[in-house]
């Protein structure tokens, strides 16, 4: 469509200059992005759009000659994700190119209806295209975000604390499925070696629900860790929790399990022989001999 | 599903099941399996070579790379001429906690894997074939 | 053929397990214990599976059944050093080795064996209930 080419090339910089203008009607998002990236942005994609529809037309936009287009608008699109935009600020931003380059068309072409039509019928295709390679990259990027994040949180939210000497706490925050269960046992048993600890206190003050499948995960890791020679002491067990696992008949006669952190803390410094005592009163009895002194 | 790379090992002997394991560490360090899982692999090997060699009087298992399109994983077939398995349900069900039952490993070596299927015709043989996908 | 080494230590028995076992050396190990048990009157057996990678049905039921054997026989079994990823796979396979005592490493089994052997005159045995 030569029309629509020419239409561009000749009228860039004022199409980019009410494109700026409708942006900032809309979503501008200042926070995210300064003007002055943003004016160098509109001017890239404006240039590479320029063209490609010189090179390869306004209808196939997978041709050689769109190659720079796309590969910009993709990396646009990620840089977005990573900032933080949402998608509908995304396909805003390349759609509302569309009122500045039909306002340029109306003007050059006036009161000629079929020209008018046809190259407002080719700018819309193409920039809805445009758009949505645009918002299909940029889903792609928040998706390996997302993925990415929810490893990075699933590792973060099970660590393995050192409490004392051969005493570890693994305090438990969510949901324990399968897959975290996994990681949760391979986090423990590795710090149990590392540490030489006989006692892991799990607690589970931070799980929502205890069910027969979350008791069937807690059971698992402490069978792995006895296999290994350590023991595991739950703790944290609410009220609530209490009543759900006699409702659901979990059997749980060979764990021990305590309501308190600080209760199961005290039971395996006992079972590990240790005791604690209170430190000897010394000042204060000198204290008192030196008043005794005096009243003598 | 696409297969890369095959290898087969025999199960004539109780030193095949060891050669057996060993092939199948290999295989699972060169696709950068984790420890864990290399261990559940390697162990589920173990079960069903066993199995093979003891109840199937001998046989054979291969291993493969395959693909799916878009993962990779190790798939390994055991397979024997043996006598067959007559209720495979049965054979599936966990006879192991008690260290006593038939043995046959199937129904634990079904969890340490991500696909498990058996094929089983009494008087003819059996094949088991598990992926583990990566 | 090759053998699995059974020490003496006093009252123990050590056995160190670090080749990858055929069946045959498993049964062997099995026949091995008993015997050396009886010849020196032994009380306890530390077996020590830090260098095994791999634990499966067959294994373990091996190490059920030299425990079950010594404690018929008057020694208590400890195995000691199950690899993490060994301790995960047995529990998936489903053997949790109910009878086997176990300790992290050959210093704490040792306390375990020598502990309860001094202990046996009065009967308590703590440690078997909590396992």
């Amino acid at each position: 469509m030569n029309d629509l080419a020419e239409i561009l090339a000749e009228n860039t910089e004022s199409i980019r200059k009410q494109w700026i203008a409708e942006m900032s009607k809309g979503v501008e998002r200042a926070d995210l992005i300064s003007k002055a990236e943003l004016e160098e942005q509109s001017r890239e994609i404006l240039d590479a759009i320029v063209i490609g529809v010189k090179t390869s037309g306004p209808t196939n936009t997978g041709a050689a000659g769109w190659d720079a287009a796309r590969e910009l608008l993709r990396q646009i699109s990620a840089s977005r994700a990573r900032q933080g935009f949402s998608t509908i600020e995304v396909a805003t931003f390349v759609l509302s190119l569309k009122q500045p380059v039909f306002n340029q068309i109306r003007t050059a072409f006036k009161s000629d209806q079929d020209r008018t039509f046809t190259a407002i019928w080719a700018a819309t295709e193409l920039l809805d295209r445009l758009a949505l390679i645009t918002t299909e990259s940029f889903m792609t990027t928040r998706e390996e975000l997302i993925s990415r994040q929810q490893q990075e949180l699933l590792e973060l939210s099970t660590p393995v604390v050192k409490l004392w000497d051969g005493i570890l706490a693994l305090p438990i925050i969510g949901t324990l499925d399968s897959s975290r269960t996994q990681v949760v046992m391979e986090s423990l048993l590795q710090t149990v070696v590392a540490t030489n600890s006989k006692y892991a206190i799990i607690d589970i003050t931070g799980v929502p629900t205890v069910d027969t499948l979350v008791a069937q995960h807690l059971l698992k890791t402490i069978t792995a860790a006895r296999l290994m020679g350590a023991e595991c002491i739950i703790s944290g067990v609410r009220p609530q929790i209490a009543q759900t696992i006699v409702h659901l008949g979990i059997n749980l006669e060979d764990v021990t399990t305590k309501a308190k952190l600080s209760d199961a803390f005290a039971l395996a410094l006992d079972r590990s022989g240790r005791k604690v005592v209170n430190k000897s009163a010394a000042p204060a009895s000198s204290l008192a001999n030196l008043v005794t002194k005096r009243e003598r | 599903m696409n297969v890369l790379k095959r290898e087969t090992q025999p199960l004539k002997n109780s030193s095949d099941v060891v050669l057996a394991r060993q092939k199948v560490r290999q295989w699972a360090i060169e696709l950068h399996f984790s420890l864990v899982d290399q261990t559940k692999l390697v162990t589920a090997a173990s079960e069903l070579a066993r199995n093979a060699l003891d109840h199937g009087q001998g046989g054979a298992m291969s291993v493969e790379v395959v693909s799916n399109g878009s993962k990779n994983g190790l798939r390994l077939i055991f397979e024997d001429q043996g006598p067959g398995i007559p209720d495979i349900g049965l054979a599936l069900k966990d006879g192991y906690t008690s260290g006593s039952g038939m043995g046959l490993g199937l129904g634990g070596s079904k969890r340490l894997v991500n696909e498990f299927d058996i094929q089983s015709e009494v008087g003819r043989g059996t094949t088991v074939t598990v992926i583990r996908w990566k | 053929m090759e053998k699995i080494p059974v020490l003496r230590m006093g009252p123990l028995l050590l056995i160190t397990i670090q080749v990858d076992m055929h069946d045959k050396l498993a049964l062997q190990l099995q026949d091995d214990v008993t015997h050396r048990i009886t010849e020196h009157g032994s009380t306890g057996v530390l077996i020590d599976i830090s260098s095994l990678e791999i634990v499966d049905s067959f294994i373990g039921r091996m190490l059920a059944n030299i425990a079950a054997m010594s404690r018929v026989l008057g020694a208590d079994t400890v195995v000691v050093g199950m690899q993490p990823a060994v301790a995960i796979t047995l529990v998936e396979l489903g053997m949790s080795l109910p009878g086997v005592r176990t300790a992290l490493s050959v210093e704490a089994g040792m306390e375990l064996l020598l502990g309860t052997v001094a202990e046996d005159a009065n009967g308590t045995d703590n440690e078997r209930s909590e396992a």
